[in-house]
């Protein structure tokens, strides 16, 4: 990575780095007595590595300009490989946990295996770990083409990717030490919010400065998405994890809302990190990738306008379905369900878009695995959309609020929808950016296509029933108005289902490891030649420049 | 409309800027009122504060993840509130920072679960649900009761808190290490500072029935204990709706 890089890069990167250094030793030696002096070993130790990488390349022969005729792909291969670890780790944490729901004694009497402990490492490690590398490798990969024109330098990337995924680790490695804030999806402390702001400013400002430089007119759709990703979600975070540390020495920090506004302001935030993250981001994925696969540009350009819009207006303004009939004033769970359901009409606007490109391509949806990751994706996400604006009608949410219904429709949209089209968009990548044919073993893809199906299949049925059962059971009354269920016996209820899901989940990771066997293999095979379009416009100013 | 937006995606400024303004509207719209409309928030003028040693319990009740698996939030609903009891107010969650309303009921809600059982009951069910309900699927927690609780940092927990407005006083701060200790020894030289401090309603108990060291355990029960106990406006406003 570093022999990519200019002298003026270089020169950045060692500086960062050891100020990063400096940072993690400051943070070690004042919480020696807390996780927090952990973390600062944990930065410590990620500034002396990055040192140590410029400095042994520091005098290598800077790259030749001609590097400006070539797209910048070595941080893409690095986030997708990442991305592809942290669903390996994610999810054999999630059916972790779904085993021990249904067999709570796999805790070796630790404080760290519990549930509670490991439970945000399953999502934090799929959404931010999984999600997040596949969306800042995706985005990397979609500015350059969209644009016709290379990443703006060579060191922001690298700077991106390794300082998010340092942020993850300090997260997951912090919930086995026992700190959280507890807000969901927002568990990291003080900390590392404050340093994933810094990150997302650096991958803001490349976003645009590699817009400045294309050669196209016009910003694409899959764009706009991306853009409303990092926006939005800067925003989210920022505000939700106002807080107030202890001290400085400590990892602890009380948030700075209380209450039923604390709670409003967490699931703005929940549902927005639902909407901008695990939907606008990922929309940009599709809006790239699903096209480019079938050969078949979008089908409508003014139905791009108003999903796209409709998105980010409506989303903002759903987060109190997730507090219906609790202490928040009822004016605001009212907003949230009617804008819930309006939020179904771009939503399906923009699913509709991408199904309706296949029109004329159905035959190779059939023929290509890939393809038909990208295809399902869409309808799960189309599904997943419609679950969630009927979840969101108060009535229905008295019944499955607090249930795995709740869960059932977590996965759907999950499993179903961000993980195909986040495999889809690697299996139409890695042959590309390595220069491959084709995948190593396009039957091994075929394979990760079915149990990736059945695995979400199972998953989520199993969670339906147990989800609804589990509701019935609570509000059932006995003829003489008594309750007629006690709490245990449906937890009782539960325990095949929860079986069923555990089995499910693991199909699912068995899938994935496969296309990271698969991927790997393709990595290690003989190189094609690169297609001539695969190359970015240059203007003549520009090669002498920068 | 759509020759307005075909210029716009020429500017990327103007596109970041164009999301901001459409995001934004919505949180506006629903949070800034929370914050100014007084009926939002009920009144409970005799509400009391988390005892330091409370609070250090639900310090480790957010460090474990309870949240994960148990809500503190009883709907307006009747069959819970027969299941839990009165639905919760706004008011009672007033001091939590952050709240643990909670999303999943995994197990049952924890709201108004004060008091319903013994502190030995409750020791036992942590130490080892198991052993106190056979088909319980919670994790064991056997480890609070060997673990010493830390006690030394709790003026600061106090201080962040009362700068964020909880109403502890200067006295309560400065002394919140040894009433974290007195509260879980009731015979010993610091309980009387407790009562005088939070009041005689306090539970000035040894709470994992060992009054010798200050454990986690100690911390953790205190904290359910008191649930649902901070204020009566529950059960008052209760009792008014049914006349
Ligand atoms: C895996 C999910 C899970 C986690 C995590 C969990 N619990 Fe539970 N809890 C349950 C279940 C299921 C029950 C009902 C069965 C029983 O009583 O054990 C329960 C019951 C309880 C009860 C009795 C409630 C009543 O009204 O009968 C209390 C108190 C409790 N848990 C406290 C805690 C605390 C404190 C923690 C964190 C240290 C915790 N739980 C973590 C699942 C969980
Ligand atoms: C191998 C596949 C997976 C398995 C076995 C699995 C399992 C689980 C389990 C057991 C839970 C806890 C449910 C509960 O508390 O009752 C959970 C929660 C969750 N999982 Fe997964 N999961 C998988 C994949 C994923 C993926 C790929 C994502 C995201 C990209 C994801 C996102 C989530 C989220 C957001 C939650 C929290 C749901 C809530 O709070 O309602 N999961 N998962
Ligand atoms: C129109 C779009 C959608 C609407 C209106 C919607 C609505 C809802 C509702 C009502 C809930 C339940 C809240 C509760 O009772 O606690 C929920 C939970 C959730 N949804 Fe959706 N949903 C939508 C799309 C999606 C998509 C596409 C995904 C993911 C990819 C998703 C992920 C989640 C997650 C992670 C939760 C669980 C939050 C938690 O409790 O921890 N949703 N959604």
């Amino acid at each position: 990575m570093v022999s990519t890089m200019t002298a003026n890069e270089r020169q950045a990167a060692l500086v960062i780095s050891i100020l990063a250094a400096i940072v993690g030793l400051a943070m070690a030696a004042a919480g020696r007595h807390d996780p927090l002096g952990v973390h600062g070993a944990m930065v410590l130790l990620t500034g002396l590595m990055c040192a140590f990488w410029v400095i042994r390349d520091y005098y290598k022969p800077e790259p030749p300009a001609t590097r400006l005729a070539a797209y910048y792909d070595e941080p893409i291969k690095a986030g997708i490989l990442l991305a592809l670890l942290w669903a390996a780790i994610g999810m054999f944490f999630g059916d972790w946990v779904a085993w021990l729901l249904a067999y709570p004694e796999m805790t070796f009497d630790a404080a760290w295996s519990s549930f509670g402990r490991m439970r945000p490492i399953h999502t934090t490690g799929v959404i931010f770990g999984f999600g997040g590398n596949a969306l800042i490798a995706t985005s990397f990969h979609v500015m350059q083409r969209t644009s016709r024109a290379r990443l703006a330098d060579q060191f922001t990337p690298w700077f991106v990717l390794v300082g998010y995924n340092l942020f993850c680790a300090m997260a997951v490695s912090g919930y086995l030490m026992g700190v959280t804030q507890s807000k969901e999806y927002a568990e990291p402390e003080w900390y590392a919010d404050i340093w994933l702001v810094v990150v997302w400013i650096a991958y803001f400002a490349l976003y645009l400065r590699t817009l400045a430089r294309r050669r196209e007119p016009h910003i694409y759709v899959a764009n706009w998405y991306y853009l409303a990703f990092i926006l939005v979600v800067a925003m989210l975070h920022i505000v939700n994890n106002l807080a107030l540390p202890v001290s400085w020495a400590g990892a602890k920090s009380y948030s700075l809302f209380s209450g039923v506004q604390d709670a409003m302001v967490q699931w703005w935030y929940g549902h927005n990190a639902v909407a901008f993250f695990l939907t606008a981001g990922f929309l940009g994925m599709l809006y790239y990738y699903l096209p480019k696969r079938a050969g078949r540009p979008i089908y409508s350009y003014r139905m791009s306008i108003v999903g796209f819009w409709g998105i980010t207006f409506f989303y903002v303004w759903v987060g109190s379905h997730h507090l219906h009939y609790t202490a928040l004033p009822q004016w605001v769970q009212t907003l949230g369900m009617t804008f819930s359901v309006m939020l179904l009409i771009p939503s399906w606007i923009a699913a509709a878009n991408a199904l309706l490109t296949l029109n004329g391509a159905w035959h190779k949806v059939r023929d290509d695995a890939t393809l038909r990751f990208m295809m399902v994706a869409a309808v799960f996400y189309g599904l997943s959309t419609f679950e969630g604006s009927f979840l969101a009608i108060r009535p229905v949410n008295s019944l499955s609020h607090y249930t795995d219904w709740t869960v059932a429709h977590v996965h759907a949209g999950t499993l179903g929808w961000n993980s195909m089209i986040i495999f889809g968009a690697i299996y139409y990548l890695v042959p590309q950016l390595w220069k491959r044919a084709h995948m190593y073993s396009p039957a091994l893809v075929e394979f990760h296509f079915w149990s990736a199906i059945a695995g979400t299949f199972i998953y989520v049925f199993a969670m339906w029933n147990s989800g609804i059962t589990q509701g019935l059971m609570w509000r059932a009354y006995n003829p003489n108005g008594t309750l007629a269920y006690s709490f245990l016996d449906t937890v009782i209820a539960m325990h095949p289902y929860y079986i069923a899901r555990a089995f499910g989940g693991l199909l699912f990771l068995i899938g994935t490891l496969a296309g990271i066997y698969n991927v790997w293999r393709t990595i290690q095979a003989a190189p094609a030649r690169t297609p001539q379009s695969d190359q970015p416009i240059l203007a003549v100013a520009q090669q002498a420049g920068s | 409309m759509f020759g307005t937006h075909y210029k716009l995606e020429r500017y990327s400024i103007g596109l970041a800027v164009a999301i901001i303004v459409a995001a934004s509207i919505g949180g506006l719209v629903e949070i800034a009122p929370l914050f100014t409309i007084h009926e939002t928030v009920e009144r409970a003028p005799h509400m009391r504060v988390y005892t330091p040693l409370e609070l250090a319990g639900r310090n480790i009740y957010i460090r474990e993840g309870c949240y994960a698996c148990h809500s503190q939030m009883i709907r307006t609903l009747s069959d819970e509130v027969e299941r839990y009891g009165p639905y919760s107010l706004a008011v009672e969650s007033q001091y939590d920072h952050p709240m643990l309303w909670g999303s999943k009921r995994t197990g049952p809600d924890l709201a108004r679960v004060g008091e319903k059982y013994s502190d030995l009951w409750q020791s036992e069910h942590l130490n080892n649900p198991r052993s106190v309900v056979p088909q319980s699927i919670m994790p064991a927690y056997g480890f609070l009761k060997r673990t010493e609780l830390r006690t030394t940092d709790l003026p600061k927990d106090l201080a962040a808190l009362k700068r964020l407005g909880v109403p502890y006083t200067d006295a309560m701060v400065r002394n919140a290490s040894d009433d974290a200790k007195g509260q879980a020894d009731p015979d010993g030289a610091w309980a009387d500072g407790v009562r005088a401090r939070y009041g005689d309603a306090t539970h000035v108990r040894a709470f994992d029935g060992d009054a010798g060291t200050v454990t986690e355990m100690d911390a953790l029960v205190a904290y359910l204990q008191v649930l649902g106990h901070l204020t009566d406006v529950a059960h008052a406003s209760e009792a008014g709706a049914g006349k």
